[in-house]
């Protein structure tokens, strides 16, 4: 059994069953990670390059710590100090970098559909690590796989994800990982930051965020990605926190006790305050151990199969 | 297809197996017992439960082994999906004992003793298994238990039926291209 796909290009591409897959196979994984040594011999025998031509902290050294666990060899790449910046295509540095025997690419870049084009022009495998605003997979198996430790089989749960719906690949690839999964998810956030008819991917859209906190299970709050809005959405930061950022007496207000996640870089005091962000219902930092298991499971299901003759 | 064994005589080919491990580990206080996901389970599941009745020990540490991210094959065969590991006590200084249902190439074998040195140094390491096919080692590995060996030719497959996954407890010997 391996996935029905040969790259990670998107969380669109994949079927229930796959997901399902990635999460059994991280759950051993996340085993490994508890024991003494940390590693398995796995993928020996494997190169791959990570290429980011976007910053990055936690997805990068994710990924790298994810594949330093599989036993396989790591280049890295980052795109200012390269020859990106003399005029390299995107293809031209991809190939220089697989004629130098890659056999598989995680890539960020800013352009969305970038790792589509590039799954095109290679043999290799690819993973996408964020492309611009359209998808953010690793993030969205390891959010779902975040929230199925605490609430278990997620049919039938509600996800309210809040902020920058507009030009955050988190959102959409959650959206798509959810759906498949079979849970409800609502988006919540100032208009200005919603996506006209998102209701077309079968989620609902609440604009008072209090609301969405009081119908939600979990509640994955977004980051305002300032770099991204290249005209003003939303009058000032202070305005934003205040009507739309989440705070713990809002938590403490509601019935429940419902799950905070982010999938971080935090804007501490925008979108979540401190206190929100370090209580007891937050998992960020859950997430984040759980990113290094979800990437393993990933490249060691991709890394299936090969050619010995290629 | 011929049958090697059937329930009866299974049954008493555990019961040795188990015996001739207590007599070889009186107390079982320095030994512990792992099992080989995915078929290797269920005769570890058998005999671990057999040498606690017979050793009087219930205090016998007991686990399953997934060798699935240590296999030599990654890439010619199709990836797997992984099984659970259980072993929530220490090998470091001990006697384990390796349990699998078929010995046959001792590829498997290989690939769980390098998993097993992950978890610590044991002191010693001994294989049980139910059927040994004698003359296909591709390794130099060698049981240290047997319950039945037997002669096989490279078309031929042994297959253990298990009551608790199978319905029905039987070692049979299928001719692939018959």
């Amino acid at each position: 059994m391996a996935l029905s796909v040969k790259h990670l290009l998107g969380i669109k591409d994949l079927n229930r069953q796959d997901i399902e897959q990635i999460f059994l196979t991280a759950d051993n994984f996340k085993q490994v990670l508890q024991r003494p040594i940390k590693k398995v011999p796995t993928l020996r025998d494997t190169t791959v390059a990570n290429i980011f031509f976007e910053n990055s902290t936690r997805t990068r050294l994710s990924f790298e710590l994810a594949e330093k666990r599989l036993g396989a060899d790591v280049v890295n790449f980052s795109a200012s100090g390269s020859s990106v910046s003399k005029g390299e295509t995107l293809i031209d540095t991809v190939n220089n970098i697989l004629a130098m025997k890659v056999d598989m690419v995680v890539m960020r870049h800013s352009a969305s559909g970038a790792p589509w084009f590039l799954a095109n022009h290679i043999d290799a495998s690819i993973v996408n690590a964020g492309d611009g605003t359209n998808e953010h997979p690793t993030q969205a198996l390891l959010d779902a796989y975040s929230m199925r430790e605490q609430l278990g089989n997620l049919k039938g749960k509600r996800i309210a994800i809040l902020g920058d719906i507009m030009h955050s690949r988190v959102a959409l690839s959650n959206i798509y990982c959810l759906n498949k999964l079979g849970a409800e998810v609502v988006v919540s956030g100032p208009p200005t930051l919603i996506p006209k008819h998102i209701e077309a991917l079968g989620v609902k859209v609440e604009y008072n965020v209090k609301k969405a906190l009081e119908w939600c299970d979990v509640a994955n709050v977004l980051r305002i990605q300032l770099e991204r809005q290249h005209k003003p959405l939303f009058s000032t930061l202070r305005e934003y926190a205040l009507y739309y950022g989440v705070n713990k007496s809002m938590l403490d207000s509601l019935e429940k006790r419902i799950v905070v996640m982010h999938p971080g870089p935090i804007n501490r005091g925008v979108e979540i305050s401190s206190d929100a962000a370090d209580s007891n219902q937050s998992i960020i930092l859950n997430q984040v151990e759980n990113g290094v298991a979800i990437r393993m499971a990933v490249i060691y299901l991709l890394s299936g199969k090969r050619d010995i003759n290629e | 297809m011929k049958t090697l064994l059937d329930s009866t005589r299974m049954n008493i080919t555990l019961q040795r197996l188990a015996h001739q491990l207590v007599e070889d580990h009186p107390s079982f206080t320095d030994t512990v017992i792992i099992g080989i996901q995915p078929r290797g389970i269920y005769l570890s599941d058998r005999i671990a439960a057999m040498v606690k009745k017979i050793s009087g020990n219930k205090q016998i540490d007991y686990g399953h082994l997934d060798i699935t991210f240590y296999r030599d094959d990654v890439h010619t065969s199709n990836i797997q999906v992984p099984k659970h590991t259980n072993i929530n006590f220490s090998i470091e200084g001990r006697n384990v004992i390796l349990v699998d249902d078929v010995l046959y190439t001792g590829r498997t074998i290989r690939s769980a003793m390098d998993a097993l040195i992950d978890f610590g140094r044991p002191k010693k390491v001994e294989l049980l298994t139910l059927i040994d096919r004698r003359f296909s080692r591709e390794l130099p590995v060698q049981p240290d238990y047997v319950g039945f060996a037997v002669d096989t030719i490279l078309t031929q497959k042994v297959k253990v039926y298990w009551q608790e996954k199978d319905d029905k407890d039987e070692v049979v010997l299928i001719d692939k291209d018959k």
